[in-house]
């Protein structure tokens, strides 16, 4: 009999709580909002080691957390893009960085595509202009131009 | 005609990097810390958790640094080789049990045997960040000034020995 | 049986693609018509020799035969039938065998649709395409056969991965190879013109529809890859300047140059030699796409199993084809001729110009992708080239060719007055200038790069519209006969043109007004994004055919009235123990709202990323307009083959 009672309670109790509708606001997954953007734009930079292909932002891998946290860690004590990156590029190389570091090796990659365009735009430029100075038409003569005329009629 | 010959050249320079290529491995990232001096850290012995461990214990030796773990499957594979290295007592190995348990890193060491002059316990993988760990296992093949000399990425086989670690250690212990 | 029988029919097709690929093309330099007439029986003959292969891999899939290697290696015995037969595909082998199906399908096609085409000419082209199957299916039976039996036949496979087990995986490759292989076409056509030096503006006419054909293919198939990645992959993105979407992403871009590049060689005889080049360059890319995946020189998401003596045969093809090619070009180049002359402003030389900037993005694409490696062979070390460098150095090298979109198919042919043009667009030019920054201030938010996205768009729209507008309002019989009286042909350009607004549109808007938050729910909690509210009512178990799931309910609403409900599940995959995360899409033309689910947290919360993706949708309706184009622009009246086209061909002939 208590038994009953006592489920009954629950049951009236469950029925008042949920009609107070109590709706709780969802919390952030990280607390501090600055330093989480933070994270989050150097991560979507950096590669992940173990799967390579995905940035530690989407990788699911164990090391991408951790270096995930490793992160938020030095983004809260407040270390600068550069720094964060340069620490992780001390331990892992170059492979870390999704976007290539700017030296004397690297230097064909960022600046070959605007060589290649200037180099494009030149033989265009050039091209044209000779295309136009080769076909230059030869003027009619006269009498070109009466026989012509008399065929146009 | 010189000038249509252009992409023909360029595709056969391309072609030549394309087959060095087939022999490099994409996947491997050569570490940044050879040549430097090994991170120092403090972490606690698995024997012993009381006492620690640091690479400047090991100053004046030669020695080999292997991160390992029980969960890890290549591990097994490299683990007699370095079971028999130990025996042979050519160079001191310390071990780095890498994000393990120390309940299950000991049971694993006593069925597979322990060629460890110690293990040090990495839990939460932080000294690993340091080291440039990004697979398990990883090998390091550290000086007499405690510089980083070599690392071995995956598990050590009968040919890395022979052919790169085994040598290296040799006209390092003769320096 | 079957198995074996599949590998017989694959060697029969081997000798049948090596007749096909000498004795046509032998009768065609020596006249001989008896040899250059077997082009189309042995292509039909190699079409129904490899789909019977095909099929007898497709049945091995469907009956859970795991005595073969690759099924036992790419399927499961609960994996629904569907994707049992996308899984032919879903590894190195059949994916093989698919390109091989696919190649024979072309030629047969072209055989079939070329009766208006001089026998010497077919002859060859229909050679050249048997020769490139001799490779492929070379290498197949070499290296890479499909039917390789496993004995002790395997007890039941090891599954498809997770991530294709999805309707994107029976279209995408299809689709993908469809443009790819399609490129081919082009490419024969080339050879066969330097082959046989005869290269006019007939020609053009003759290769203008199988090579917007191909296109039309590669643009669906990517953008299928694309959309695919989007809702599958769970973090909302959509491009990632991964090895292998560049390996699809250079043939589309100089395909594209080529379509131009056919335009200006049909109507105005000009270009032929780049036209040709930029065809086998098309085509070159294409392979060195399938290279670069399956030879373990480049890591890639898509990457399938390597084995460095592929990497070599491949390679060793890619060589022979391209630098065979190539080598053909540099020869026979100067035969080509000259065409018409135009001034240095023109409509030819804004498409050379158009031309010239897709294949310097296409060059730097490429320049990216392979760098990493290019270092490593010099021993400089490793690094890794991505979206950072894609996204710096590819929209300002596109920008200037979607600006010329606009002035274009304004310009006269021949010669262009610049101020005319100038007067004439001058409307289209304010426009989208004010567009561009009054918009994002009104919506919060101005960025150079949203700037310039707008500016483009809206100036594609706009002079598009002005384009339009000209032609049909000076039209006879006003703007009905107007639309009727214009081509096809003419119709493609506009609505494809307008597709790549719609695409730069919704690009700058998603990347520049999207937002995401990331928090924990319990059961009854409230997130709120963008003016919505996010409402978690937990998750129920439910099982599929071979995976459990976690079933999220997420109740959506705005001011107290209930939208939609987003249903994202984490589902654990049984036989490779593999967890993935299906996103709950709500997808709108203003914007989709997507969640998925992250992890399980203690007292039954969940880790869940909710995103606001504004017009994100346009980005692949946008691609699928200018599919739609590039259809409309092959169906042209001029294409078509009635017998008053026919009689009037052969006259000419």
């Amino acid at each position: 009999m208590m038994k009953k009672y006592r489920s009954g309670l629950a049951a009236i109790l469950l029925l008042l709580f949920s009609q107070l509708g109590m709706t709780h606001e969802a919390e952030p997954l990280q607390s501090d909002a600055a330093v989480e953007a933070q994270v989050q734009r150097l991560a979507t930079q950096l590669r992940c080691l173990v799967c390579q292909n995905q940035t530690l932002a989407d990788s699911h891998a164990e090391l991408a957390q951790d270096l995930l946290q490793e992160v938020r860690d030095m983004a809260a004590r407040g270390m600068s893009d550069q720094a964060i990156v340069d620490y992780l590029v001390a331990r892992y190389g170059d492979f870390v960085r999704y976007k290539p570091p700017l030296n004397k090796t690297t230097s064909l990659l960022w600046l070959g595509p605007f060589a290649l365009l200037l180099l494009g735009g030149i033989g265009l430029i050039v091209m044209l202009r000779r295309r136009q100075a080769m076909q230059a038409e030869l003027p009619l003569t006269a009498a070109e131009t009466r026989q012509i005329n008399e065929l146009l009629k | 005609m010189k000038r249509a010959l252009i992409p023909f050249v360029i595709f056969i320079i391309m072609a030549g990097f394309l087959f060095k290529g087939l022999f490099l491995n994409p996947r491997e990232v050569p570490s940044p810390l050879v040549g430097k001096p090994a991170p120092a850290f403090s972490l606690p012995q698995l024997d012993q958790p009381g006492k620690t461990f640091a690479p400047k214990d090991m100053l004046g030796q030669v020695w080999l640094f292997n991160v390992w773990a029980s969960w890890c499957g290549a591990c097994r594979d490299e683990h007699p080789l370095l079971v028999e290295l130990a025996q042979s007592g050519v160079v001191p190995v310390v071990g780095m049990d890498y994000k393990d348990t120390a309940s299950e890193a000991k049971r694993w060491l006593n069925e597979r045997g322990n060629p460890y002059l110690l293990s040090v316990v990495d839990a939460d993988g932080r000294v690993g960040i340091d080291y440039g760990v990004y697979g398990v296992p990883e090998t390091y093949v550290i000086d007499k000034a405690g510089v980083i000399a070599y690392k071995q990425i995956g598990p050590v086989t009968l040919a890395s020995l022979r052919d790169d670690i085994l040598p290296l250690v040799k006209r390092l212990q003769a320096q | 049986m079957i198995p074996e029988i599949g590998h017989f029919s694959l060697i029969l097709a081997l000798l049948v693609a090596l007749t096909l690929g000498s004795f046509p093309i032998i009768g065609a330099a020596r006249g001989n018509t008896v040899w250059m007439g077997l082009a189309k029986p042995l292509s039909a003959l190699q079409f129904a020799l490899v789909a019977f292969s095909f099929l007898c891999l497709a049945y091995a899939f469907a009956s859970k035969d795991y005595s073969v290697v690759y099924v036992a290696n790419n399927s499961n015995s609960q994996l629904p039938l569907p994707f049992r037969i996308a899984a032919v595909w879903g590894g190195h082998e059949g994916s093989l065998l698919l390109w091989a199906l696919i190649l024979s399908v072309w030629t047969v096609a072209v055989s079939l649709f070329s009766k208006h085409i001089p026998d010497a000419m077919r002859a060859r082209i229909l050679g050249v395409m048997g020769l490139i199957s001799v490779g492929f299916l070379l290498f197949m039976l070499m290296v890479s056969n499909p039917f390789e039996r496993l004995m002790p036949a395997a007890l039941d496979g090891r599954d498809l991965n997770p991530l294709l087990q999805d309707p994107g995986m029976i279209f995408h490759p299809p689709m993908l190879y469809m443009g790819y292989v399609g490129f081919s076409v082009a490419f024969a056509f080339s050879i066969a013109a330097l082959l046989g030096g005869q290269l006019d503006a007939a020609w053009a006419r003759w290769s203008r529809p199988w090579t917007i054909m191909a296109w039309v293919f590669l643009t669906v198939g990517i953008m299928a890859g694309s959309n695919w990645a989007y809702y599958e992959l769970g973090w909302g993105g959509w491009w990632f300047w991964d090895a292998v979407e560049n390996a699809s992403f250079m043939p589309w871009l100089v395909g594209t140059a080529l379509i131009h590049s056919l335009a200006v060689t049909e109507k105005r005889g000009s270009f032929k030699a780049w036209t040709v080049l930029l065809a086998i360059c098309a085509f070159s890319l294409s392979l060195l796409g399938t290279f670069l995946v399956r030879s373990g020189v480049l890591t890639s998401v898509h990457a399938f199993a390597t084995d460095p003596r592929r990497g070599v045969f491949i390679l060793a093809f890619l060589v022979v084809v391209i630098g065979g090619s190539l080598l053909l070009f540099a020869w026979r180049a100067s035969t080509v001729g000259r065409g018409g002359k135009f001034d240095v402003v023109s409509r030819e030389s804004f498409l050379l110009a158009n031309n010239v900037l897709l294949a310097v993005a296409a060059l730097s694409v490429l320049l990216g992708t392979l760098y990493p490696l290019f270092l490593d062979a010099l021993n400089f070390g490793k690094i890794s080239v991505g979206p950072p460098y894609f996204d710096a150095v590819f929209a300002p090298l596109m920008a200037p060719a979607v600006f010329l979109m606009g002035v274009g198919p304004i310009a006269r042919w021949k010669d262009a007055a610049l101020p005319e043009l100038v007067v004439r667009l001058r409307w289209a030019l304010g426009i989208s200038a004010i567009t561009a920054i009054a918009l994002p201030l009104l919506l919060g938010n101005l960025t150079p790069m949203i700037g310039l996205g707008l500016f483009l768009a809206f100036w594609v729209f706009a002079s598009t519209a002005e384009l339009v507008y000209q032609r049909l309002h000076k039209a006879e019989g006003g703007w009905l006969a107007g639309i009727a009286a214009s081509s096809r042909s003419w119709w493609g350009m506009v609505i494809a043109h307008l597709g790549i607004a719609v695409f730069v549109l919704g690009v700058t808007v998603v990347k520049g007004y999207e937002s995401e938050i990331a928090v924990k729910m319990h059961p009854g909690d409230v997130a709120h994004l963008a003016g919505y509210d996010f409402r978690f009512d937990g998750v129920e178990s439910r099982n599929g055919p071979n995976y459990s799931a976690s079933h999220g309910q997420i109740q959506v609403s705005k001011n107290g009235v209930l939208r939609t409900v987003l249903e994202p599940e984490k589902r654990l995959y049984t036989v490779t123990n593999m967890p993935m995360s299906e996103a709950g899409i709500s997808p709108h033309l203003i914007h989709d709202l997507y969640a998925s689910l992250g992890e399980p947290l203690d007292g039954g919360a969940w880790s869940v990323r909710i995103y606001h993706k504004p017009m994100v949708e346009w980005i692949w309706f946008g691609c699928l307009m200018m599919a739609f184009g590039g259809l409309l622009a092959m169906a042209d009246k001029r294409y078509r083959l009635t017998k008053q086209a026919k009689a009037a061909s052969v006259s000419q002939g």
